[in-house]
């Protein structure tokens, strides 16, 4: 009984870190003289309040949803991928390259080709860091940021120079994008609101990746050598080739992120000059969605739509009670370490489980685990 | 176009703006060399830095004190450290993920605020530049190292004194101790986790220093994420410099000449196109990381949370 309340206690940690964070955000809110409960109605009132706003709660929600695919996959290998920004424009890129260069072919094959080379573009950025972890040690958290910075700089480079509006380059404004996608070319959406086929492919995608961890044996060496790269290196596996499968399929899931983004919801890209104006901070929230789902893909699910929902709500917060949404950044950024700090909990339960000889009880989700405090870090 | 980079006016633009452009990454880097070499990986530099270039740049603004501005960066900066010590030393945190964490919020808050308080963006005038009688005059090199503000010298004076520190004090002995085994040293009777704290908290009030550099000495304005990734350079500039004080020195000094230089090119109007150019430190970090990290060996315990055995 004991123990199956500490599993519920286990399961519910990122739910009382969040409570925790929004907590510090009401004090924050407090000090800036305005009434946080009034802030946080408002931001539930403009994430859930109409049917509408729910829709754009789950647009918000698909692109949190893939990166934290990814970010489940190459956390779960004890890769750390912040590069997530970087692989969203990439993969956004070269998947708009398609739908501008091929105007004759049908939509369907078109769309397929672009999400492809979402995905593809997506795993070339995230496959070089990994590459350069696995075979020159470099710290992969390092040289993610810096491809996310060359990313956004490639960006800007060709939507003002290359890839821009040809209508666009005979004005003066030369507002640096592209072109806009056909309309043969754009994702299904449920009318009138702007929820796309795109929140569905992302749901299929995550039950397909809970296969890919615990099914197959490719998952299966990830999770192993994030666990313990010495134990799998003696088990015969080889380490460096799963570090970089672990980034690749992480950047892959981001890059994918990056074009339905383009297909389902911009019909084009445009720069602001930063990387959030593109993805809106996705690279890094799916990282806090992941992370608030316990690195499981399925999890991931109802997380990305409370973390797509708190931008949604932002927005009507800040026209409401003037409150910038930069404070859903701050929240996040609390959730991160409430989440990161409150794991301690379970693995000294854990350990203490392994010293006392009780009954081997992985937490949920992960059941197939082999577990040893040491190997968690 | 080209041939202008040669000029002597240019060439010594260029270095005296590398001068300066190196002041925030080596505050920052040398804070991170204390806390990597206790065995801590702060990720959350660049969210220090941006709530300290906040709160300097916010000071200022409203007091029209520089050296409070200053004062307050550092304090919020040390704060940020505190939180982060006492989430990776006492909560055993991942520090790569609680790092990001970190940087969130720093972002997030120095936005927030900036939005709440500000609004828009305001110049202010930063720490003037010191004339030296004698060293200031000195053909050329007079206008590169002579001609800076008080940061850019501070900045400096930090590399020996942290070298100083780190290699010929007890403190030192003890903070590299912890960073390379910590058993050992808990044994010999060194609190582990007190001196994590102390290289934490350091880090975190050189970081302010870093990002009030930025804001009141450097650029004179703040903006939203106005360090864009500038933290996050300076902690690989400390695997750069082999977790050695004038490693990161080296480090600094060749990212800001880039920097500098990719200025000057934009300035000079030569034709590559800015964005590329604005590239080239990053893609120069990758590099230099590639080049050096597999040849030297960080502090053993660097990211492994301390527990004594039982």
């Amino acid at each position: 009984m004991r123990q199956r309340l500490e599993t519920l206690f286990d399961a519910l940690l990122p739910v009382i870190a969040t409570l925790a964070a929004l907590a510090v955000g009401a004090v924050m809110l407090l000090f800036l003289k305005v009434n946080p409960l009034e802030a946080y109605a408002a931001l539930l009132k403009g994430a859930f309040g109409s049917f509408n706003s729910f829709a754009e709660t789950l647009v918000k929600a698909t692109p949190l949803l893939l990166v934290a695919l990814g970010i489940c996959i190459s956390f779960r290998g004890d890769v750390i991928n912040i590069g997530g920004e970087g692989q969203m424009i990439v993969g956004a890129i070269l998947a708009t390259w398609i739908g501008l260069t091929f105007t004759d072919a049908p939509g369907w094959l078109i769309i397929t080709l672009a999400l492809l080379a979402g995905f593809l573009g997506g795993a070339v950025w995230g496959g070089i860091p990994g590459a350069l972890k696995a075979y020159f040690n470099v710290n992969e958290i390092l040289s993610t940021v810096m491809m996310n910075a060359i990313a956004v700089q490639l960006m800007n480079f060709l939507l003002r120079g290359p890839m821009i509006d040809p209508s666009q380059a005979e004005v003066a404004s030369k507002i640096p994008q592209t072109a806009r996608l056909l309309d043969a070319f754009q994702l299904e959406r449920l009318a009138p609101t702007r929820l796309h086929m795109g929140a569905l492919i992302a749901v299929v995608l995550a039950v397909l990746v809970y296969i890919l961890l615990w099914r197959t044996t490719l998952g299966y060496r990830i999770r192993a050598v994030g666990q313990n790269p010495h134990a799998s290196r003696y088990a015969g596996i080889k380490v460096p080739r799963y570090v970089v499968t672990a980034l690749l399929l992480s950047g892959a899931f981001a890059g994918l992120a990056g074009a339905i983004q383009v297909y389902g919801v911009n019909y084009r890209m445009i720069t602001d000059g930063s990387a959030s104006g593109f993805t809106g901070s996705a690279g890094f929230n799916g990282i806090v969605a992941a992370l608030f789902g316990q690195l499981h893909p399925l999890w991931s699910i109802p997380a990305s739509v409370l973390f797509g929902a708190l931008l949604v709500g932002a927005n009507s917060m800040q026209r409401m009670v003037q409150v910038p949404s930069a404070l859903i950044t701050v929240l996040n950024g609390l959730v991160v370490i409430f989440v990161v700090s409150s794991e301690i909990w379970r693995r000294r339960r854990q350990r203490r489980r392994l010293v006392v000889g009780e009954e081997e009880a992985p937490p949920k989700p992960d059941k197939s685990q082999v577990q040893t405090g040491e190997a968690q870090k | 176009m080209i041939t202008d980079l040669f000029s002597t006016t240019v060439l010594i633009g260029i270095l005296a703006s590398g001068i300066r452009l190196a002041t925030p990454y080596l505050y920052a880097a040398i804070g991170e060399t204390f806390s990597q070499k206790s065995g801590v990986l702060n990720l959350g530099v660049e969210g220090q830095m941006l709530i300290g270039s906040f709160a300097a740049f916010y000071v200022a603004f409203t007091t029209g004190n520089l050296w409070l501005g200053l004062l307050v960066a550092m304090i919020v900066g040390a704060l940020m450290g505190l939180v982060m010590a006492f989430v990776t030393v006492n909560l055993h945190a991942q520090q790569g993920i609680s790092g990001i964490g970190f940087y969130l919020f720093g972002l997030g808050l120095s936005d927030l605020l900036f939005q709440r308080l500000i609004g828009n963006v305001e110049t202010i005038k930063g720490f003037e530049k010191i004339y030296i009688p004698g060293l200031s005059d000195i053909p050329g090199i007079g206008q590169i190292l002579f001609n800076q503000n008080i940061l850019v010298y501070g900045a400096y004076l930090l590399v020996p004194l942290a070298w100083f520190v780190l290699n010929k004090t007890t403190l030192g002995l003890k903070i590299r101790a912890v960073g390379e085994n910590p058993d050992a040293a808990d044994s010999l009777g060194v609190s582990v986790a007190r001196v994590r704290y102390f290289t934490i908290v350091l880090g975190g009030a050189l970081s302010g220093i870093a990002g009030a550099s930025l804001s009141i000495a450097l650029l004179n304005v703040f903006q939203q994420n106005m360090t864009s990734g500038l933290g996050f350079i300076a902690v690989a500039l400390v695997y750069f410099g082999a977790w050695k004080p004038v490693g990161v020195l080296g480090g600094a000094l060749l990212f800001s000449m880039v920097n500098s230089l990719q200025l000057w090119i934009q300035v000079l109007g030569i034709p590559i196109p800015s964005d590329i150019a604005v590239m080239m430190p990053y893609v120069l970090t990758i590099l230099v990381l590639v080049a050096t990290v597999s040849r030297v060996r960080a502090p053993s315990a660097l990211t492994k949370p301390f527990e004594r055995d039982e």
